[in-house]
């Protein structure tokens, strides 16, 4: 779904932070990408979202060359990969229900044909009682799981989380997990970038280790 | 009463719409509504719309009443005969009459009398003035058939023809005065007004750059989110449009209460000097029907010039700060 050949990254014209990178995600898989804090994680998830461009190498998502692509493919794309981000990035004026059902708002559908859906995974995820409050008013962890319910909510083919159980208990980092593996099973490539060693453990999955600007792959 | 009720719901989720409050079932926008530089923008917008405004009025206004004053002298015209010696003044302006009232197209020909010429000079020559004694030229005023004017150069040839003294004025001299008069100030008028909406434009662009980077986050999650620029486009346009609307009517409101006002006045203070000198350089001071109208206009054109110009910047700006570029910040 996601292939990276050979792929380098560097800003301005400071060393390159990323070397050599050649990996694919491929469909219904899923990963771990872990690494010390600075080891250009978070810049990695960019490329895999299109939202930075290599300054060297190939990515092919989707089976399309980024390089190659107009501002106006982009959207049709990124609507296939679902992102969490490390800070969320709730909008804070909107409540966690209009939050989460963003992305079918702007695809421009009916709000009455997804309210339900909207609601009945904003429950799952255990935030039924916060339906209408502002992300201004929640806490870490319910906003990580807004932010993750943001990101599954059109059922994507391809979910990229950045530490997503950051911000949460134990407890809770094994039930979010449970849902990454669920959403998984039901064909969703996952890539759940986290340096949390105990919820690596938990699952036996191929691991995409960085360290030093290069990468290793433990199957 | 059940129907009252609910078009007076319908009418405060209108409201909540317009103001950018969300109703129960209304979806809040995603450009935040309210906050300083908004405000600030539509104060901006209302002084902006106010002054144009009056602008529009005020050429409303002078032109109608040029005009008027156009169709006041060119429904008249005189005939004046200077005393030669040998003349029989009363005998002539008889002649000048009878030969335009014989005139097609002339409707009534008068000779001013004595009485009336004695009133005319007598700023200069004082009261008590006997015509007899002085070499005074006589008057004989037509009025025009407005619908079928007179040949004013073959009534003048036949006047000179029949009596070499007289000489037709037809206020041609006033009138073209008074059209160019009237055509400066619409074409300064029209200036002031494509100043001012030229500078609420300018002013909405730099609004919509300032309101596109304070909302930076929210238009990077939009295009993580799938939105297309069009989508992000729309949203900002609705924001300004409503900023660009409640501005603008309440610049044209004041600017018509203004009119509204003013026309009262000198309409309840008919009798004071100062309506007077109004009324007699503006008339009855009312830019009419077509000064409403032309005010309604502005205000439309002013929300929609602020949605449209918000909608380019935004177009514009999105390809500037697109995610694929080599190094985002």
């Amino acid at each position: 779904m996601i292939r990276f050949e050979n792929v380098g990254l560097r800003y301005d014209m400071g060393p390159e932070v990323l070397r050599d990178l050649s990996f694919e995600v491929k469909r219904q898989s899923f990963q771990f990408l872990t690494g010390p804090s600075g080891a250009g994680k978070t810049s990695l998830l960019r490329m895999l979202f299109l939202a930075l461009k290599p300054t060297r190498g190939l990515i092919t998502v989707l089976g399309r060359d980024a390089s190659t692509l107009a501002r106006k493919d982009l959207p049709s794309i990124r609507r296939r990969i679902g992102v969490v981000f490390q800070d969320f990035r709730l909008l804070e004026h909107l409540t966690t229900y209009e939050n989460v059902a963003l992305p079918l708002r702007v695809r421009g559908k009916d709000e009455a044909s997804y309210r339900q859906d909207v609601i009945d995974l904003i429950k799952w995820v255990g935030l039924g009682e916060r339906l209408n409050a502002s992300p201004v008013v929640l806490s870490g962890g319910e906003k990580q799981r807004a932010a993750i319910a943001r990101a599954l909510i059109d059922q994507p083919d391809i979910l990229l989380a950045d530490e997503p159980t950051g911000n949460v208990d134990p407890p809770l980092a094994r039930r979010l997990l449970r849902l990454f593996l669920e959403l998984n099973r039901t064909g969703t490539a996952v890539v759940i970038a986290t340096h949390d060693l105990d919820l690596m453990e938990q699952v036996s999955a191929r691991r995409l280790v960085l360290s030093d600007g290069r990468l290793d792959i433990y199957d | 009463m059940i129907e009252l009720t609910e078009r007076w719901v319908d009418f405060r989720e209108f409201v909540a719409r317009l103001a950018g409050r969300p109703g129960r079932e209304h979806q809040t926008p995603i450009v935040p509504p309210a906050n300083v530089a908004g405000r600030a923008l539509m104060t901006v917008i209302a002084i902006m719309t106010f002054l144009a405004s009056l602008t529009v009025g005020a050429v409303t206004l002078v032109s109608d009443t040029a005009s008027q004053w156009q169709n006041d002298i060119s429904r008249e015209i005189t005939v004046q005969v200077k005393p030669e010696e040998g003349l029989d003044m009363a005998a002539t302006l008889v002649a000048i009459r009878d030969l335009a009232l014989a005139t097609p197209g002339i409707a009534d020909a008068t000779i001013l009398d004595d009485a009336a010429t004695a009133r005319l000079l007598e700023p200069w020559l004082g009261e008590g003035l006997d015509l007899a004694d002085l070499p005074v030229p006589r008057l004989v005023v037509i009025t025009i058939d407005e619908g079928k004017p007179p040949d004013f150069f073959a009534l003048a040839t036949r006047l000179r023809a029949a009596v070499p003294a007289a000489e037709l004025d037809d206020h041609r001299a006033w009138v073209s005065r008074l059209v160019t008069m009237a055509r400066a100030t619409v074409f300064v008028g029209v200036a002031v007004l494509t100043l001012v909406l030229v500078a609420t434009v300018l002013t909405v662009v730099f609004a919509t750059r300032g309101a596109m980077s304070g909302n930076r986050q929210i238009i990077e999650v939009l295009h993580f989110v799938g939105a297309r620029s069009s989508f992000i486009a729309g949203e900002f346009e609705r924001h300004f449009l409503r900023l660009g609307l409640v501005g603008a009517v309440a610049g044209g409101a004041v600017a018509l209460v203004l009119f509204t006002a003013m026309g009262i006045w000198t309409t309840s203070n008919r009798a004071t000097p100062e309506a007077d000198q109004i009324s007699a350089l503006f008339g009855s001071f009312s830019i009419g029907w077509m000064g409403y109208v032309a005010v309604v206009v502005l205000i439309a054109t002013v929300g929609g010039l602020t949605a449209f110009t918000s909608r380019l910047t935004v177009m514009r700006h999105l390809a500037a700060i697109d995610m694929l570029s080599p190094v985002e910040r």
